[in-house]
Parts: C-alpha cells; structure tokens; sequence
C-alpha cells in the first residue's frame, strides 16, 4: 500500500501552481487535504506524474460571508466550517450536514475543493451545492471559468474539470432569514458515507404555499442532483402532509440509485423518500407558520 | 515485552498499593507506556541493514500456476530477492512446507493444509506467490508489478453448496471438499423428537466476518549468520507454537529461533496465530543474510487474517407440553475458505458441541460439515461457534415457546442449568482431537440464577410494557439470552520468578498480551501471591527467550492458566527464600517469616531481599496443568427502537450480566464485557466480509467491511458476579473474554423481532442491516395485503 512514483511540487504561487498542472507532459493532480487522492496513490489505482501541493499557496482558506452570499475558498476545511458560526444563518443546510461529513480528523483536513473536485455520489458538500444554486470557480493557466454546481458533476468521480483547471472557491448565493430547509441522511455508522441523503428548502409566501422549492439527493444517483418532479409536487402549494407525501412520493419514484454492499437500490429509493418527507417535515416546522406537526411516521397528530 | 511496574504504575494504584490486589479495579500499568507513543509495536522495530519485503499476492481465487517469471523483477535496482516456491522447495518436485493444525490436528486434515507459498495451486484471493524483498516498500511493490505470471483459471469454488457438489476439487489428494464432520450426541435424540408435543425448525445463516485488529500483523525477521540463529520480532498469542512451526520448516531446532513478543495491538482469536509470513519472512531474511520487515497493510489483513463464522444450519428443537425442551437436532455447514490453517476447525467443532448453549437438554445430535471453498482461509474469531449457536439455540426457544403459546422468560426459566445440576455434561463430540477431552463438563455455577439478575437489572419487568409498542414511529421492542463461555485450555501455563543480584524481583509468564491488560492482572496476582508491592516486582512475559515453553493466549485462558502457575511459582519463590535465608538468620527454613521483601527470624533478626541477592540467586519455576476448562457463564437483554421505515436500529438500552468465579481487576473484566459486546453487535448489525460468485473479495477496505467504534453502541451496562468461583483453580476464576461477543447476535435478533412483531418476521441471517432488515419488513407488508 504505497504510492507508486510521482514527482512533487509545492508551488509558492496560485500562478506556479497552475502553470505545473499545464505542463505540455500532463498527468499532474493538485493535492489539498489528500483525504481522497492520499488512498487513491496507495491502492495504486491513480499514477499520476507530479502532484502538486497547494499547501503553500496563498489565500484561498477564507469563508467570507456578506450581502450578495457566502464565498469559501477552497482550501477551507471542514474543520473550518464547523467552527464558522455564521454560517448558522447564512448556509444553514451546511451548517447542519456538516456532522455528517467523515470523522474529526478527516474534517481536520479534508478540504471544501477536495470534496468538490473528488465527487463521490454520496458525498455531503457536492449535495449542499447543487442544492444551494451554488457556484464553482475555476483557474488555469488559460484563465478563469464559473460553472454552475448542477452542471459541474457529471457522474461517480466525474467532473467538468479539465486536467490543467483547480478548483479556487464556491460561492453560496445569499439565504434570506425566513427560508425554510432541512439536511436528513442516514449512513451505516456516523460519518460513513450516506446510503442516502438530502437537502431541501423552500420559501413560503404570504399565503404560506411553497416558492421555488429545492430537493436535492445524495447517495441516490450517480451524482448529486435536485429532482424537479418532487419539487414541482410542492411549488405553488401549501405544504401540508399530503403535499409533502407527494413530494416524498415523487422523490422515490425520480432517483436511480444503485444496489452496492451496503444497500439495494429499492432500498435507496425507498430511503430517499423517507428522507426527503422527514427533511420537509422539518423545514415546515421551523418556518414561523410552523405548519402542522407531523410526526415521523408521516401521519399528522 | 517488559513492563517495568515500578516506572509506570499509576499514581491511584501505587497509593492504594499495600495489597491485596486481586479484586481492585488497579489501573492498567500498560496505559502510560501505551498513550505517551512508547509502547513498541511490530512496526516500530527498525534494525541496522533492514529490507523491507512486499507479498505478491493471487487477485483470482482458482487457479493452476504453469509458470512465474520474476527476472525483471530481480534486475530491478534496490531489489535484493524474488522468492518464490522454487526457492523454497529447493529441488524439482518437492513440496513446501505446510501450515500445522494447532488446535484439533486430525490426521484427516493432512491433505487440506495450506502451503506457505502457492506452489503450482492458487486457492484464494491473496493467497502468496512471491515475496520480492528491496530496500524500501515502495521499491518492493514496483517490482512485484513487473512479475509475470502464467495462470490457468480454474472455475472458482465460492459457496459452500457449490463445494458440497465435489463437482471440482479443491485439493487433488482428495475425493472430497468436505474436509470433515463433528457430530455431537447425548442421549437419545429421536427418541426426544419422537415424545414432542412441538417441534420448532429453523434455517439460519451467519456471515463471513473478519477479526480487525488496531494493529495490522507484521513479522520483522534478523538472521545472524555467524550464531545461525534467528530472531523474529511481531510475536503474540502463541509464540512458542509459531516458533515450533517456524523452526521445523526452515530445519533448524528451536533453541536457535527466538519469537519476541511486543506491544500488540488486538488479537480476537486470530492475530498471533502462525501464518505463511511468519514463515516466509525469516526464510527470506536467512535466504538474503539481512533482517526483513513485513508490516501487513489493511487489505493484506482483510484478505488474509483468519475469517470466521460463516455458516448455514438447519436445526430443530423439541418441545413437551410444557415447555420442558426434549432435545435439539440439526446439520449445519461451516464454510472454511480455502484451507483450515491452524485453528478453523475450532468453528465447526464448537457448533454441534454447544447448540444446547446454557439450556438442561438431555439428547442432542447435532453435526456440522467443513466446506472448503476458494475464500479467505478460516480461524477463530472471539466466541467461535458459539455466537453462533447461542444465536441458534435462543431463536428456536424463542420461537417455540410463541408458537406453544408460552412464554418464553418461562421457558427459559425451565429449562436453564442450576447449581443443583452440576456437573453438566455436554454431549460427546466426535472426532476429538485428545486435547479437547475435557471439553465435556461444567463443573459449578447457577445459570437460572445469572438470568433472572440480568432481568431484574435490566428492569425487564418495567420495560415489558413497551413490548411492540410504536411510538412516534418507532418499534420498541426487547430481547433477553443467556450465554455459556468456556475458558482457561490446558494443557499447562509456565512461570519463573529470579530474585537478580540487584535485589530486584522478576516475574516470567508464557502467558501474552494481546491487549488484554495482561501485566496488570498477572501482577495483581503475584503482587499478591508473593506479598509484594506491585511496584516491587518487574513481569516479562510472552517471548520465548524468557521460558523453555509457554501456551499463550487464546480460549480467555491466560489470567487463569498464567495466574495459576504464577501462584505456583510464588510458593516455591518464598519456599527458596525461606531456605537461603535461614544460613544468614540462624534458624530453620520452615522458622523464617516473610514481610513483603524482607525474611525474618523467630528472634528477630532479619535480612532484606536486596541483601540476601547479594550472595544468592534465586530461580524458581511455576506450573500449572490443568485439562479441564471453566465455564463463565451469564445472560444479556437489549431494548431496541426499529424505524420500520428505513430499518434502522437504534439500541437504547444493553445489560450483560456474567458470573466470572472471581474477578482479579473488575476494572479490566468490565473492558473486557463492553468490548465483546461490541463486537457481537458488530457481527449483529455491521460486519459482513463479502465474496463474489468469482471468489473476489468485495470488503477490501475499513469502509466496506464495517466494524463499530467507540461511539456506534454508547448505551451498554456490564454487571460482574462472583457467585461460583472456579474449583479447579487456586484463583477461582474464570476465563472470561468472550461472553460478551458470544450473546450479543442472539440478544439483538431476539429484541428486533419482538420489535417487529406485528409483522411476524424471523429474522435468520446476519447482519442485520438497514436494508435487510427493510427488505423483511417490506416483504412482509406486502405479503400482508
């Protein structure tokens, strides 16, 4: 279990960092946290020619939050979030599917870019990006690019990203007071990667019916996506019991997970949603208006 | 490995040190050493000139070998040595050395035994071809890269049904797959079938698991030319065996091979066993002329441990009217993997030995088949066999008494084994290997006794009320077993105590630490046996450079067989003290009273042990025999809430209640109880060591194979009772290392299907995972429309 050869460099300079990775010889992988790239050298399944450590690289490690949305760089780390208070308010759903994300001391490393660019299907922070509208920005050499979260992932440890481009931040747009969200997801043990999760959120407008609903799944699709049909069961309705198990309903029915050794993939779907009713069940409840309790059964009291 | 008690004994125990020590929860002396980074694992030995050697490893699982071409290989800079079974076979034709059964060697096993390298058969996944030695481990794992093999697949034998078709043998000089069968009777079974008012059948299976260890194995080998002696650093468990085993196959007599033993990190039955490495790696080191490390990565571990358990059984209980169990009956097939290595016939042997669990059955015939199939080789995992058929045996009580209408507490209450029963035969098992001849009788305790404590400290009463109850959507339910757990194998545990020129009092043990806490416990006992300070006395246990033979530890023996012969050695020390300090006193040796370390005369004079060492050695040697085992025994219970809607577990409340004979540090048993537990709800809910039809392990890492930590099962309670010490023993105790694991899948399958009652499930296979236990659940309500 040890790395095949590879070279190394640990640029000073954003510029030098991405004048390596477009070196005419290709094959270099920029490495952060290494919580994904470090097993991947070992298992020998990736031999790349250079990594290049953009430990040294300047700036980059920031969450600045302001009126226009929150910005992370993407050396931010996990830990980093965790600790943020802000993002309480500004990046609830991150705020809450943060505990979910491995164990304290891959969080102590694993880094916002890492997760983004390693793309596992089930992974937390891909999820809170597509179901957030969220932004992804790009460097290279040729210069810089901004791609939508929803059209960033493009399958299991597929990206749109070109072997010479690095992830540099993901930006959040801002998160009005009175949204209403939930994270739900159910792992084998905490901080495994979830069987199935999700993250949704929605608006309510002055006669409590839902605006602009998001539901985004994890662990239930070759990537992180939203599905529109269960959206579409809440958009324009009040959210109550029946609309929710609508939209629970039409979740399970739109996701394609697969079988693997930890679940089937009727199981998936059925926990998709269970997941998503419990998550809107949630959200409704810590809007103002409340909304009827509902218990986790799916049956109103 | 030396822990030197004066340096390290913890400021509460060495306050509270004036003795007695057996029976206080006395702080683990290993502690300190082990979390300032100062303890000395495999890995951590590092000598002048050391090669680093990586395992080419099979990735088919059946396969005939027509040729392995390692020259680019061996031209590779920084690449010392390709060994291969040419090598070590010598000349043309000749065989390898093969792995020796330690435990139940029968005769009929000769033709299974596994090669210490794949000489012209590949028969699992990660079964050795070649060691490439080099100067560093990534130079090794190039050049294993760069070997060529020419392999003939053979169809992969991955099941243990499939193995039972003897459609393609595994082994060439058999006519069978089937490598034996254990029966085990008592009484007339069909006779007991035949009187039954109710007969509960069941089909159950247990998967494949894997005993991780913190610590992955490791073998560091350092082969001195000039003595032609060998020393092999990454011991445990059972050093002087591996040491035995090693030696004969590299035909060198085992005074000239030493195995040290140091800090290990877990062992569960199978880390410390003799493996190929433990060959191959002082071959190499010999073959070369320079010392060779061999760290095991976690996948090598995976593949290549022991693995245990899997097993399907088809069994039957037989009822009277009143809940009076008649007999119990059945077949179960164990599947081994690829070959029985040193002790997997311990599994097979156990289920038809131990179906009756803690329960009075009078007639038993129950036999257990051994499959060999292309997978994992097999070996004990911590409660072999019997998380198993305590698993089995609860269900079909717990099924029964339902389906007779009864309830079955009462029928449990029936039929456990009481103090007034003793000694309890279990049924005779054959074949048996001579060693296992004491197998067969309990000789005190109360099992109806333990049961009803663990029901009072459960509250079972109090939480009946919850019984399949549904609230806020979730099933409660709760669950109650009872467990046997044998302990303390024989045949004999050796002790020495040497009073040094210095004054200084050491204490050798052919028991090991495998984690356990062993010179914590061993030195309560001998501080206490010799009247001592624990902080007086240095105890070195383990390698076999300290003693002419030791057994080890396995089968929750070594604080019983080492406490014992440590017992022995003490009486002699004092005995050899007393005769060397009469000169010095002007007494008689019987006239010489001992205080801690000073001899005292019935006049008054005196001499210390310092100044007695000055002009004597004192060397004594402590043994203990014994062919009989103990039998802890003891009962748990589990309240469950199961979200029916995405079978998820949760486990709110555990008690285990176990009867030990005697305690020495309750503070170590609790450890010992909450981490067996822990592992038998692992085996219940996460562990699962997965094969596919081609025999390619899918659970190659720790995140595929699931096993619990610290924080998955926070709610458990261990209560320890003292009610039947051991008679067998000077000590009173009990083996007690694996209750905890044995009860813990027959508990939670018990809780879950109570839980689940109104949809009449049975659950028969582990592990219960979300999406198995949903499956069944979502079957059910389907079937239910």
């Amino acid at each position: 279990m040890k790395p095949p050869q590879f070279e190394y460099a640990a640029p000073a300079t954003l510029p030098e960092a991405l004048a390596l990775l477009a070196h005419p010889d290709g094959d270099a992988k920029p490495l952060a946290g290494g919580q994904s790239l470090m097993p991947v050298l070992a298992f020998r399944l990736a031999s790349p020619r250079l990594l290049v450590d953009l430990r040294r690289v300047p700036g980059m490690d920031r969450i600045d939050i302001d009126a226009a949305g929150v910005r992370m760089g993407a050396k931010v780390r996990w830990r980093d979030i965790e600790r943020d208070a802000r993002l309480k308010t500004a990046l609830p759903l991150l705020a809450e599917a943060i505990g979910h994300v491995a164990h304290y001391q891959i969080r102590n490393r694993g880094t916002v870019g890492g997760s983004l660019a390693h793309a596992d299907p089930a992974a937390e922070l891909p999820g809170i990006a597509v179901a957030c509208d969220a932004t992804i920005e790009i460097a290279s050499a040729r210069g810089t690019r901004s791609v939508a979260a929803a059209d960033f992932f493009e399958g299991a440890l597929t990206t749109v990203l070109q072997p010479d481009e690095l992830i540099t931040a993901i930006t959040f747009p801002a998160w009005p007071a009175t949204r209403a969200s939930a994270f739900e997801e159910l792992a084998r043990r905490h901080g495994d990667f979830a069987m199935a999760g999700t993250a949704v959120w929605f608006d309510l407008d002055t006669a409590g019916r839902a605006l602009d609903t998001h539901i985004a799944v994890i662990g239930a699709s070759d990537r992180p996506r939203r599905l529109p049909a269960a959206e579409a069961k809440l958009d324009g309705q009040l959210v109550d019991a029946g609309t929710i198990g609508e939209a629970a309903c039409a979740a399970a029915g739109a996701c394609d997970p697969a079988d693997d050794l930890h679940a089937s993939a009727a199981y998936r779907r059925n926990l998709v949603g269970v997941l998503v009713e419990r998550a809107l069940i949630r959200a409704l409840a810590g809007t103002t208006s409340g909304g009827t309790a509902i218990n986790r059964s799916g049956e109103s009291h | 490995m030396n822990a030197r008690l004066t340096d390290i004994l913890p400021e509460s125990a060495a306050a509270a040190a004036d003795g007695p020590y057996i029976g206080r929860s006395v702080q683990r002396v290993e502690d300190l050493r082990l979390l300032r980074g100062l303890g000395r694992y495999a890995d951590d030995v590092a000598l002048p000139g050391m090669l680093h050697a990586a395992m080419l490893r099979s990735s088919v699982a059946h396969a005939r070998v027509r040729g392995i071409d390692a020259s680019a290989a061996r031209a590779m800079p920084g690449v010392h040595a390709v060994i291969t079974a040419a090598e070590i076979a010598g000349a043309p034709g000749q065989p390898v050395p093969t792995v020796p059964l330690r435990l139940q060697p029968l005769p009929c096993m000769e033709p299974y035994r596994q090669p210490v390298i794949v000489q012209d058969r590949i028969r699992h996944v990660g079964e050795v071809i070649a060691i490439v030695v080099a100067d560093t481990l990534a130079l090794a794992e190039d050049a294993m890269e760069a070997i060529e093999l020419d392999l003939e697949q053979l169809p992969a034998v991955a099941d243990w049904k499939i193995s039972a078709a003897d459609e393609t043998l595994l082994f060439d000089a058999t006519t069978t797959n089937r490598g034996v069968t254990f029966t085990a009777r008592r009484g007339d079974a069909d006779a007991a079938f035949a009187a039954a008012v109710h007969v509960q059948r069941e089909r159950f299976t247990v998967q494949r698991q894997a005993p991780v260890t913190m610590e992955a194995r490791g073998v560091v080998a350092d082969w001195d030319a000039a003595n032609g002696r060998l020393i092999v650093y990454g011991a445990a468990k059972v050093p002087f065996f591996n040491r035995h085993a090693s030696a004969q196959m590299l035909g060198m007599p085992d005074s000239a091979v030493d195995f040290i033993e140091g800090d290990t990190g877990g062992s569960f039955g199978a880390r410390g066993e003799f493996y190929v490495e433990d060959f191959l790696v002082p071959f190499a080191a010999r073959h070369i002329g320079r010392p060779v490390k061999w760290i095991s990565d976690r996948r090598e571990d995976l593949m290549t441990m022991a693995q245990s358990r899997e097993c399907e059984a088809d069994v039957e209980m037989a009822f009277a009217a009143d809940g009076t169990i008649l007999g119990v009956r059945g077949t179960a097939w164990c599947d081994l993997g690829a070959y029985p290595r040193t002790n997997g016939l311990i599994q097979p042997r156990n289920i038809p030995h131990f179906l009756t669990n803690a329960y009075r059955i009078e007639a038993v015939h129950v036999d257990s088949h051994v499959q060999f199939t292309n997978k994992g080789p097999a070996g004990t995992y911590r409660a072999p066999g019997r998380a198993e058929t305590a698993m089995f045996c609860e269900r079909l009580i717990e099924r029964g008494a339902k389906a007779m209408g009864l309830d079955p507490v009462e029928v449990r209450r029936r039929n456990l084994v009481t103090s007034s029963d003793m000694p309890w035969h279990f049924a005779t098992l054959t074949p048996s290997a001579p060693e296992s001849s004491g197998l067969s009788e309990a000789d005190s305790g109360d099992y109806l006794a333990a049961f009803e404590r663990c029901l009072v400290e459960f509250d079972w009463q109090g939480k009946l009320a919850l019984q399949g109850t549904v609230v806020d959507g979730l099933h409660h339910g709760i669950g109650v077993a009872c467990f046997i757990e044998g302990g303390a194998a024989g045949p004999r545990e050796n002790a020495k105590i040497e009073l040094a020129r210095d004054g200084s009092v050491t204490l050798y043990v052919g028991s090991t630490s495998v984690g356990q806490g062993l010179e914590t416990s061993l030195g309560q006992i001998a501080a206490d046996a010799l009247g001592i300070p624990m902080s007086a006395l240095t105890l070195l246990h383990g390698s076999t450079t300290y003693l002419h033979e030791g057994f080890g530890s396995y089968h929750s023996r070594s604080t019983v067989m080492g406490g014992s012969a440590i017992i022995d050695a003490a009486g002699k020390f004092k005995q050899a003290v007393r005769e060397a300090a009469a000169t010095y006193l002007e007494c008689l040796p019987e006239q010489v009273t001992i205080t801690g370390t000073e001899a005292k005369s019935p006049r008054g004079r005196s001499i210390g042990f310092a100044e007695l060492a000055k002009n004597e050695t004192i060397l004594v040697d402590g043994t203990f025999a014994n062919h009989h085992h103990t039998w802890a025994y003891g009962a748990a219970a589990a309240h469950v809430a199961v979200d029916a809607r995405t079978g998820d577990v949760s486990l709110l409340d555990y008690v285990v209640v176990e009867d030990v004979g005697r305690a020495i540090n309750p503070l170590l048993l609790r450890g010992q109880l909450l981490g067996g537990t822990v592992q038998g709800l692992g085996g219940a809910f996460l562990e699962e060591m997965v094969y596919d039809a081609e025999g390619q392990m899918l659970t190659g890492t720790l995140a595929d194979y699931l096993v619990p930590t610290a924080t998955d099962f926070p709610r458990l309670r261990a209560v320890i009772t003292e009610d039947f010490p051991s008679p067998i023993n000077p000590i009173g105790a009990k083996g007690a290392g694996e209750g905890g694991t044995i009860v813990a899948p027959a508990v939670i399958v018990n809780a879950i299907a109570n839980a689940l009652g109104e949809f009449d499930l049975n659950p028969a296979s582990l592990p219960l995972s979300p999406s198995r236990l949903w499956h069944m659940i979502d079957d059910a309500r389907r079937a239910a429309r």
